[in-house]
């Protein structure tokens, strides 16, 4: 038996030992250790990115193409979800309850500890009722976005879409993280950039439940997020609307240029589609169903359908055989039905002598073969590779088989063979000028895009020279667009000689293959064209601009499977420059013949 | 009168002053722990801290009373206390509603009242009066008995009320009983078995196993210093464990090592028990006893855990011991107990700026986890203030009770003081991961009326009774 005083150590002894071992506990958590320091940073702070909205966009007259609604996403920290209904928060949300089974855990395999996206872009009704109930449900949160919304429903070639990056970028550029939207194509692609402005950083430090408590350090830490630039387009949303209109029931495309500038006043591609397709949520099931639709609505024919230029080629051989001197205004050729070479035939539907005037006016094949024979074989060249080089130097000085640098994305540069090109068809020095004659009267090998063919007419209207086609008139905090956009691009060919050519497209309306593009008052110089087709109807092309005096707009018109030049792509463009430059259409008849005539390849 | 002033002059102010002081830094880190920028007034009644002041003004007015209450009548009523006490707990378990799976509180309007934070008080009440009674000596068996049954029938009532948590604290009498003469082998057994409870959940059941029979052998060397004997027991036990394993194996086509060692350890034990037959070492039957009922008590457990208790009891123990798997249960509680305080660092956060505290990443933070403000926002320093002011109190109550004249007041003060001791042990042990993480408050510092007034009650009437020091009671 002890004694009292004994047994009084042990109990006060017993009781020193184990707040001694308290006192040393807390000496190693709180001093020796400092890893729970910084378990409190990442328990208690929230990064949150800032989304800057992106720049919206106007048409070249202040009217609103692009602008930003809000969508949220639906974030979530595993760790920090208590139970709940998860059928209750999928109505809530409006999706499938197994969706939301589905994301959930793909939230939980990537990090019980870090944010997640649930669900994506949840619009702004649904999100209001939601909001309201976000209490019952912590460990959740949302984010707000900014998704794309167009007023207009025109144009979705040229704005493009946005969507969010994959691993590739992410990998390459570091600006971009997991969930940040970036310009897929058109505009929103190659004005990437601007648009987005430069996102920020946020730090909040929040509770267990997630609920914001205040800024960390009173927002010493935080970056601002900058708002991308506006940018305001040279495209003239009416005319922009009434060529979507026009071409509605077709294939094709239209492209219209102001020839002093370069601005493109329209860029038309039929069948489009409705921007707003492609936006949030909807995007995928709506992309999943253009891509596997037959006339191709998402394929920009205007920047990368390659046609033949058809008789419209015909300007720039006239313009090229006069500089050269192979022919001079006066020439005359005859055309019995066509040109006749030996077992070559090129068929026409002439009988008689033809002048220069009168080649343009009734696109005489016969004509066009004697001067592209002539231009090839001249004698001035050692050979016909020779003389083919430096008609080539020509028709690439007008921006065809050249990508013409647009601020376009997705721009095509064409097809006018090089030599090379033929070196391997034929073997080098084994081909000769009749080998290649339908390039003359724009068909063969040739590949042209309506674009380029637009920035072709616009040469000519500029007697000469033209600016580099380009879609953006003016970004926001910016003096200037691109240098590249104010340097005339110069063909190396007499102006006297465009005033002969432009006054044998002025004929082309007024009496010539083109009678129906004629306007009251507006005096349109044009050309008609057709592409042949192997796969089916041939291709109508027409070509124009006006006045023909200080031209505004120069224009180059596809329809698909059309036919003859003069049946649809004329009439379409002279809707187009009536519209453009009165405001006004004084033919409802024919506007309402054109628009309502299908030509699809898969009918709807 | 002039007895009440010599009243007042005889009450202990160093143990009233440090009282004050837990209390008054209790409330301000219940502040700490609520504070917002909307409820910034400390009188905001509709805050924590505003109600805990209003306990903390009714906490002294108890004070007070019992301060003017005669010092003979705590001895009169011990028992009836005690009787009242037991009631009200059985009636609880009726009546009250359940809270939080516990059906352990009264509600009057508006105030919850936990009948089992005042049997504490009552228990230590009746067990003084037993105790100090005319020739009641522990080592008598059947005084133990009956002074073990007052202990245990309130705390059984408590478990009953699905509150295993405050029973738990009925085991710090243990402490006084050792005082009061029990013998020294049942308070290390008490701890021993506590031990093993604890660790056979936690711990893989072979290396429990394990480690008691290497303890055993250890005792065995200490006490025989024959090296050659140790061998030999080491070598038996090994050889057993080949001899079992092997036979599992190719009989039974069973593969368990760790089996196989369990019951090597039993076998050998034969073995040891004619060896220590034939040589006649009592020590060693001692040893061999201690090593063969622990091995027996921690299968036990685990065997009772898994095959006897249902699921929900199985969970229930594991949130008591703080292995549940749940991230947002009693694991997610320790750790991020853990990271509030070790945050802290040596000089804290500082007051109101703790961030794992306020933005409620530890749970009950203004009751049974209230430390882990002290730790985030006074840091080292503060936590081993509050740790050495609670030390004070205890080791000043112990001096307190030693220098008693009755016996009464004695067994009363040393309850005080092991109840307080327990509360600490557990509540700030459980927040630095080094106790299962029980429900029960830090004592003074806690929020909630029920708490605050039951240790007010149970330091105070010690502290009447020791202004009466040299009466006899
Ligand atoms: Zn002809």
């Amino acid at each position: 038996m002890s004694t009292s005083s004994t047994r009084r150590n042990v109990v006060s002894g017993i009781i020193i030992i184990f707040v001694s071992i308290f006192v040393v506990r807390l000496f190693t958590i709180q001093i020796a250790d400092n890893s729970y320091q910084m378990s409190a940073n990442n328990n208690s702070r929230r990064y949150m990115t800032d989304y800057a909205a992106r720049g919206v966009v106007f048409d070249r007259n202040g009217k609103l193409l692009v602008y930003n609604q809000p969508a949220y996403d639906l974030m979530v920290i595993p760790n920090q979800t208590a139970a709940f209904d998860t059928a209750e928060l999928a109505s809530l949300i409006k999706v499938k309850e197994s969706f939301l089974k589905d994301a959930l855990k793909k939230a939980r395999s990537y990090s019980r500890f870090k944010p997640s996206v649930v669900v994506k872009e949840i619009g702004d009704t649904t999100f209001v009722s939601f909001n309201e109930q976000l209490y019952k449900f912590p460990g959740f949160f949302t984010q707000m976005r900014t998704l794309r919304k167009y007023p207009n429903r025109i144009a979705s070639h040229i704005l493009g879409y946005i969507g969010e990056v994959d691993d590739r970028v992410i990998k390459d550029n570091t600006y971009y993280a997991q969930g940040d939207y970036i310009g897929i194509s058109g505009i929103e692609r190659s004005y990437e950039e601007q648009l987005r402005g430069r996102k920020g950083v946020r730090i909040f430090l929040v509770d267990v439940h997630n609920r914001i408590q205040g800024g960390y350090q009173d927002g010493k830490y935080d970056t601002l997020a900058v708002s991308g630039k506006n940018i305001t387009t040279t495209l003239d949303a009416e005319l922009q609307a009434y060529g979507e209109y026009l071409l509605q029931k077709k294939t094709g495309a239209i492209v219209a240029i102001e020839p002093s500038t370069g601005e493109i006043l329209a860029l038309v591609s039929a069948p489009t589609y409705d921007p707003n397709l492609l936006v949030g949520r909807v995007r995928s099931p709506n992309y999943r169903i253009l891509v596997n639709d037959k006339n191709k609505p998402l394929f920009n024919r205007a920047l990368m359908a390659q046609y033949p230029p058809g008789s419209t080629f015909k300007l720039v051989n006239a313009l090229i055989g006069l500089q050269e001197k192979v022919i001079t205004p006066g020439s005359v050729f005859t055309c019995a039905g066509g040109y006749h070479m030996g077992s070559l035939k090129v068929g026409c539907h002439h009988n008689g002598s033809i002048d220069f005037l009168y080649s343009i006016q009734g696109s005489c094949n016969a004509y066009y073969c004697n001067v592209y024979q002539r231009t090839l074989d001249d004698k001035k060249y050692k050979s016909v590779a020779e003389a083919y080089l430096n008609w080539r130097k020509y028709v690439t000085s007008f921006g065809l088989g050249v990508k013409l640098n647009t601020d376009l994305a997705h721009e095509l540069e064409g097809l006018v063979p090089t030599n090379a090109y033929f070196d391997r068809y034929y073997g080098k020095n084994r081909w000769k000028s009749l080998m290649l004659i339908s390039m003359s009267i724009g068909q063969g090998e040739l590949g042209v895009t309506p674009v380029q063919m637009a920035n072709m007419v616009a040469t000519i209207a500029n007697r000469g020279y033209y600016f580099i086609p380009h879609i953006v008139k003016n970004i926001e905090g910016q003096d200037k667009i691109d240098p590249r956009f104010m340097e005339k691009h110069f063909t190396n060919i007499d102006t006297s000689y465009f005033e002969l050519v432009i006054e044998g497209m002025a004929r082309v309306v007024t009496g010539g293959t083109a009678t129906n593009a004629r306007v009251p008052d507006i005096e349109i110089c044009g050309k008609t064209g057709t592409a042949q087709n192997p796969h089916g109807e041939d291709h109508s092309i027409f070509v124009a601009f006006a006045p023909r005096h200080n031209p505004k707009i120069a224009i180059a018109v596809y329809v698909e499977n059309a036919g003859f030049g003069s049946t649809w792509a004329s009439p379409v463009a002279s809707l187009m420059i009536e519209k453009y430059l009165k405001g006004s259409i004084s033919r409802p008849d024919l506007e309402k013949y054109i628009a309502d005539k299908e030509i699809l390849i898969v009918k709807k | 009168m002039e007895r009440r002033v010599n009243l007042i002059a005889r009450l202990d102010f160093t143990t009233i002053v440090l009282y004050l002081a837990l209390v008054l830094l209790g409330w301000l880190n219940i502040y700490a722990a609520v504070y917002n920028d909307e409820h910034q007034s400390i009188f905001d009644f509709t805050q924590r801290y505003g109600k805990q002041m209003i306990w903390i003004v009714a906490a002294v007015f108890i004070a007070i009373t019992i301060i003017f209450v005669d010092s003979k009548a705590f001895s009169a009523f011990a028992y009836i206390i005690y009787g009242v006490a037991i009631v009200a707990l059985i009636f609880v378990m009726g009546f009250a509603r359940e809270i939080q799976g516990a059906r352990s509180w009264f509600e009057i309007g508006g105030f919850r009242i936990q009948p089992a934070e005042f049997a504490k008080f009552a228990t230590a009440l009746a067990l003084s009066k037993f105790l100090s009674g005319y020739n009641v000596h522990l080592s008598n068996n059947r005084t133990f008995a009956y002074a073990l049954a007052i202990i245990f029938i309130p705390a059984l009532l408590v478990v009953l009320q699905n509150d295993t948590g405050s029973a738990l604290v009925f085991l710090a009498f243990m402490l006084v009983m050792y005082r009061e003469g029990m013998h020294g082998i049942w308070l290390f057994l008490g701890f021993w078995f506590v031990a093993l409870f604890v660790v056979s959940l936690l711990v893989q059941l072979w290396a429990v196993m394990l480690v008691i029979s290497l303890l055993s052998i250890g005792l065995f060397a200490i006490y025989s210093r024959k090296w050659n004997w140790i061998a030999g027991s080491v070598a038996i036990a090994l050889i057993f464990w080949g001899i079992i394993q092997l036979v599992l194996v190719y009989f039974y086509q069973i593969n368990k090592p760790l089996l196989a060692l369990v019951l090597a350890f039993f076998l050998s034990g034969v073995v040891y028990l004619y060896w220590i037959y034939r040589f006649k070492i009592a020590y060693a039957m001692l040893i061999l006893i201690f090593q063969m009922s622990s091995i027996v008590f921690v299968y036990a457990v685990d065997y009772a855990f898994f095959n006897i208790l249902e699921q929900h009891q199985q969970t229930r123990i594991n949130v008591l011991l703080g292995i549940e798997e749940d991230a947002m249960g009693a694991g997610y509680n320790i750790r991020q107990s853990l990271i509030a305080i070790g945050s802290g660092g040596v000089y804290g956060k500082g007051f109101l700026q703790g961030t794992q505290t306020k933005y409620n990443f530890v749970p009950e933070q203004s009751t049974d986890f209230i430390f882990c403000t002290v730790g985030e926002e006074w840091g080292f320093l503060g936590s081993i203030t509050v740790l050495g002011l609670f030390l004070f109190l205890i080791l000043r109550i112990i001096y307190l009770a030693e220098n008693q004249k009755s016996a009464f007041s004695r067994i009363f003060g040393y309850s005080v003081a092991a109840i307080i001791f327990f509360h600490l042990t557990i509540n700030i042990g459980m927040t630095i991961g080094l106790a299962p993480v029980i429900g029960i408050p830090l004592p003074f510092f806690s929020y909630g009326g029920s708490s605050l007034w039951a240790f007010t009650i149970l330091l105070f009437i010690f502290i009447r009774l020791d202004a009466s020091r040299w009466e006899l009671l």
